[in-house]
């Protein structure tokens, strides 16, 4: 039974990862190699609250959230739209957007070594036992899995119900065809990227009460994302959630029952067996 | 094969060029020579690369995993076999690996297959860690008496074979077949190519060529372990270099190799707090500026010559 | 045609590189470093690593410069950052050499970055006083590589010596023998835990769980739930920064009582400290000082006056005798790098640390193994013939 608790903690930490990513490729179709730094930008906000003044991280993302919209608005409108602009096909798209977002992620790196410094930054929060089925669990943990619940549930309501979530999917499925219907495909791509910034950026502020964080780890969790948001199937964060939670449920059975030593290969194993079987992911849509 | 006039006259003047940069060690000093290193190097991986990326469009991140399976070969290797068998060795496990991962990933296309030798990459550096684990292995060190010269014609040996390679392919049916498989792949499906023969058979290239590399460049690095060995930014790289050279020609890769490395070598001098940032602005000025890498802008700038009656 | 256009280019980018070399200054002697700034070791080394190169050229600087033959001299510093990369670093020590004709080159960071520069340094005949790789190979190092100095020790004292520790609480009937050990899986980690399963197991010790789990586990609770279930008297981390961190906390949460836990590199940090305060009392790990020394608290001083930040209890200021050692070499013999290879030999040094002297292996066979935080600071327990040593204390419930 801890086993599955474990693992789902640990999959909506995935989620928190992963979700961010998923916006920005499957919905603004940007491949974001930057998207791990400004995960790692999240937490250094979150850490620099809670040593400076003690401002608990559960408030800092309500600072957090609308700055990295912001910030990241304006990079899909400096950086990528032109992109947008000059690419004839999806794959110069994918091949621009790839080198783009490398050569931002070395200047995300850069500035974060210039303000913050290379050094660790970890700090304590809600670190004490909270009681679950008769196991005990990190609060933060758990803290951090509610939000993601929250944060996915409230994505997926919004995509799936409201206007402005149906035109997104529009421009996520069939670009072209919704233009002609009348959509602004600029504005919406721009809107669902700089979305998934800023849920990455929360994603950022909430583990770092649980995970140890410098300028340079950014890459690790770009990694991890990209997997999962492939997995799960680009463009759908059912998917994505569902690949989340999977990865999180497996690498602690592997931990488990089987060895620690073993639960990033199994991670990789299971993400290179489902491309096999379904090479559009899990909920992806076969594209040409 | 017949060869024309002007194939001899390439020909030549490549043998020249490469007795030329095979003297680089008695030329320039150590400095100057692990720069020659570097750009060899990257030159043989991404060339290699875009032979098999340029014409199928297809984006590998898997180099690092040959380049970490071939220094593994070397580093585990050298206490057991002679070191000029190993070579080759790494070259075979690498085109083994190569067919392995190129039947698996027939089915996927575009940014799966990207992400899929991504996690290949990892999932083969988490395999050799754990192994490494059980058996009680060590950190493997390398102690030879090779030296950075000794490597570097080495390297350049590849380089040359890789060069002769390409300009073999892009003669021969395979090249013709692949070309076509760029151009539309249910065109040449239909024509009675076997597309999947030929993407697999290209695949071997950059494997085993990164395999070998990784095998040559073991005892330059003295210590192995898989997170030096099988640094995801190694495959990064070796994309980026490629795609500012650009992937069309055989020659665009090592166009995009040395302006990249010597850039990266004055960055890395005059602001050594702020490498990595301004190496991401200068990035993205070189992203902005030339679009389709630097076969592209000699493309535009001969043709601007041209109409002006200049060439 | 193109290929000669771009050796041109190439030829004089190179040749612009070797004109902006500005002719180097009589009173000043550049002091060259190459480490991490950026990468997967970036972290430490912003630690251990950086801030004692600025501390130590500002406080030779302080006092006048360094005296070679008779003449003051100032040091001035250049730093490369070489991304962790082997291959950076060479090239880094080799640009230090014959483009900045660096008078003193510093030895980089990390056991793989100096392992892989040795033969470079070997060539350049560069004493290379190492204060950030441990390694078992110290002897068949210094017969290939004579100029290089180890001075952090080998994997096998520090795991020795987390045996030696464990068992002095058992016999003093602090702790039973039950000892549970986990390893990050890479090389560091699986060599320490090698050498201390046996010697565990030899000690009468029982193992009662041991694991290894991989570098960048996002989640080690599945780990901790095992070893709590486990049942241990004793808990024993061959950890890595990141999973230090982790494991500490997941202890707290599963409430692991056990009368040792030890966790290896960062256990020395302040940040260490500064995450976890007061819990921490009685926590083992790796490396030590002798923290009641004055020299060392002299140094922990001027540490966070110049860098603002506190040394590290372990790594910091072993770099930073490792400085020291090159400083008093060189008043002594000035710049002839052979004679400071010999001098360095043939001495003993005084530094923050206290003596330090290299065996006919260049090998420090005097260093810190284990350190226990006591009173909110870092102690050393047990070494390899250091002094100022305390008595290891039992650790009580977590607080």
């Amino acid at each position: 039974m801890d086993i599955i608790v474990t693992g789902l903690l640990l999959g909506g930490t995935y989620a928190l990862i992963a979700m961010g990513l998923n916006l920005q490729y499957g919905m603004a179709r940007i491949m974001n190699l930057a998207n791990g730094e400004m995960l790692v930008a999240g937490g250094f906000a979150a850490f620099w609250f809670w040593t400076a003044a003690q401002v608990s991280p559960l408030l800092t993302v309500f600072i957090v959230a609308p700055v990295a919209f912001a910030a990241n608005w304006l990079i899909y409108i400096v950086f990528l739209r032109p992109l947008v602009k000059r690419a004839r096909s999806r794959g110069q798209l994918e091949v621009d957007s790839i080198l783009t977002t490398f050569g931002l992620s070395f200047v995300s790196v850069g500035l974060m070594l210039a303000v913050f410094g290379g050094d660790y930054f970890s700090y304590s929060y809600l670190s004490f036992p909270v009681h679950i089925l008769g196991d005990s669990y990190g609060a933060n943990r758990v803290a951090a899995f509610v939000s993601a619940v929250i944060i996915c549930g409230a994505l997926w309501l919004w995509l799936d119900r409201s206007r402005a979530g149906l035109t997104i999917r529009a421009i996520a499925v069939a670009p072209d065809s919704a233009r002609l219907v009348g959509i602004d495909v600029g504005k919406m791509a721009a809107l669902a990227f700089a979305l998934g910034g800023a849920v990455t950026a929360t994603g950022g502020a909430l583990i770092s009460t649980f995970l140890t964080l410098d300028a340079s780890t950014g890459v690790m969790f770009t990694l991890k994302a990209l997997i999962i948001v492939i997995m799960g199937g680009v463009g759908d964060i059912r998917g994505t959630i569902i690949a989340a939670l999977a990865l999180g449920l497996l690498e602690t059975f592997v931990a488990t029952l089987i060895d620690p030593g073993l639960t990033l290969a199994a991670a990789y194993l299971l993400f290179v067996v489902i491309l096999l079987v379904r090479p559009q992911g899990l909920f992806g849509r076969r594209t040409t | 094969m017949r060869l024309s006039p002007t194939d001899w006259r390439n020909l030549t003047l490549s043998a020249l060029a490469l007795a030329f940069v095979a003297c680089l060690p008695w030329l320039v000093g150590n400095y100057g020579l692990s720069i020659g290193v570097t750009i060899v190097m990257y030159t043989v991986l991404a060339t290699s690369w875009a032979l098999f990326s340029g014409p199928t469009h297809y984006i590998s991140l898997a180099t690092a995993a040959f380049f970490g399976v071939g220094t593994y070969v070397t580093g585990i290797g050298i206490e057991y076999l002679p070191y000029w068998t190993l070579l080759p060795l790494a070259g075979v496990i690498g085109a083994v690996l190569a067919a392995l991962v190129g039947l698996a990933t027939l089915r996927l296309s575009g940014v799966y297959f990207v992400i899929f030798t991504l996690g290949l990459a990892e999932f083969i550096r988490q395999v050799i860690t754990w192994g490494q684990n059980v058996s009680g292995a060590k950190g493997i060190y390398v102690l030879t008496s090779i030296t950075e010269a000794h490597i570097y014609w080495q390297l350049l040996g590849l380089a040359a074979l890789v060069y002769l390679l390409g300009w073999a392919i892009g003669r021969s049916r395979l090249g013709f077949a692949l070309r076509i498989i760029g151009d539309d792949e249910q065109v040449a499906r239909h024509s009675g190519i076997h597309t999947a023969r030929a993407k697999i058979l290209l695949f071997l290239v950059p494997g085993s060529v990164a395999a070998i590399t990784g095998a040559i460049l073991a005892p330059r690095y003295v210590y192995i372990e898989p997170s030096l060995a099988f640094t995801p930014m190694l495959s990064f790289q070796v994309v980026i270099m490629a795609l500012l050279g650009g992937t069309g020609r055989l020659w665009g890769p090592l166009v995009g190799v040395i302006p990249f490395t010597f850039l990266w070598e004055g960055i890395s001098i005059t602001v050594p707090n702020q490498t990595t940032l301004l190496l991401g602005v200068s990035f993205l000025v070189i992203v902005y500026l030339l679009p389709k890498g630097f076969v592209g802008l000699f493309g535009a700038i001969r043709r601007r010559m041209g109409s002006e009656g200049l060439v | 045609m193109k290929r000669r256009t771009f050796a041109q280019i190439a030829a004089l980018a190179l040749a612009t590189g070797f004109a902006a070399v500005p002719a180097s200054a009589q009173d000043t002697l550049k002091v060259g470093a190459v480490a991490p700034k950026t990468g997967p070791l970036a972290g430490g080394a912003a630690v251990s690593y950086w801030p004692n190169v600025k501390l130590w050229v500002e406080t030779v600087n302080a006092r006048g410069g360094l005296n070679v033959d008779g003449k003051q001299m100032m040091l001035e510093v250049i730093e490369y950052d070489d991304q962790t990369n082997p291959g950076e670093t060479i090239k880094a020590v080799q640009r230090l050499v014959e483009q900045d004709q660096a008078d003193i080159i510093l030895p980089p960071y990390s056991t793989g970055l100096n392992l892989a520069s040795a033969p470079i340094y070997h060539r350049y005949g560069i004493p290379m006083i190492t204060s950030t790789a441990t390694t078992d190979k110290a002897d068949e190092l210094s017969a290939q590589f004579p100029n290089v100095f180890i001075s952090l020790g080998g994997a096998q004292p520090i795991a020795l010596g987390a045996v030696e520790v464990l068992t002095e609480l058992r016999d003093r009937g602090d702790i039973g023998n039950k000892v549970a050990i986990v390893n990050v899986a890479d090389a560091f980690g699986i060599e320490l835990a090698n050498v201390a399963k046996p010697a565990f197991a030899d000690a009468g010790f029982e193992l009662v769980y041991e694991s290894s789990y991989p570098l960048g586990s996002q989640d080690l609770s599945p780990v901790m739930k095992a070893v709590k279930s486990a049942d241990p008297d004793a808990f024993v981390a061959f950890s890595y920064p990141p999973d230090t961190f982790a494991l500490t906390e997941q202890a707290q949460i599963e409430d692991l009582q056990v009368g040792a836990f030890y966790t290896a590199v960062a256990t020395a940090f302040p940040s260490y400290a500064g995450r976890f305060g007061e819990s921490i009392e009685g926590v083992l790990g790796i490396g030590g000082v002798n923290a009641d020394d004055e020299a060392f608290q002299t140094y922990a001083a001027r540490h966070e006056e110049v860098t603002g930040a506190k040394p590290d209890y372990w790594a910091s200021a072993m770099v930073y005798s490792t400085f020291e050692v090159l400083e008093q070499s060189i008043e002594a013999v000035g710049l002839d790098n052979a004679a400071i290879i010999e001098h360095i030999k043939a001495n003993a040094f005084d530094t923050v640390i206290g003596t330090l002297d290299f065996d006919e292996n260049n090998n420090n066979p005097s260093f810190w193994t284990v350190g226990q935080w006591q009173d909110g600071v870092f102690k050393g327990v047990a070494s390899t013939g250091r002094e100022g040593a305390v008595d290891v204390v039992v650790k009580g419930p977590w607080k």
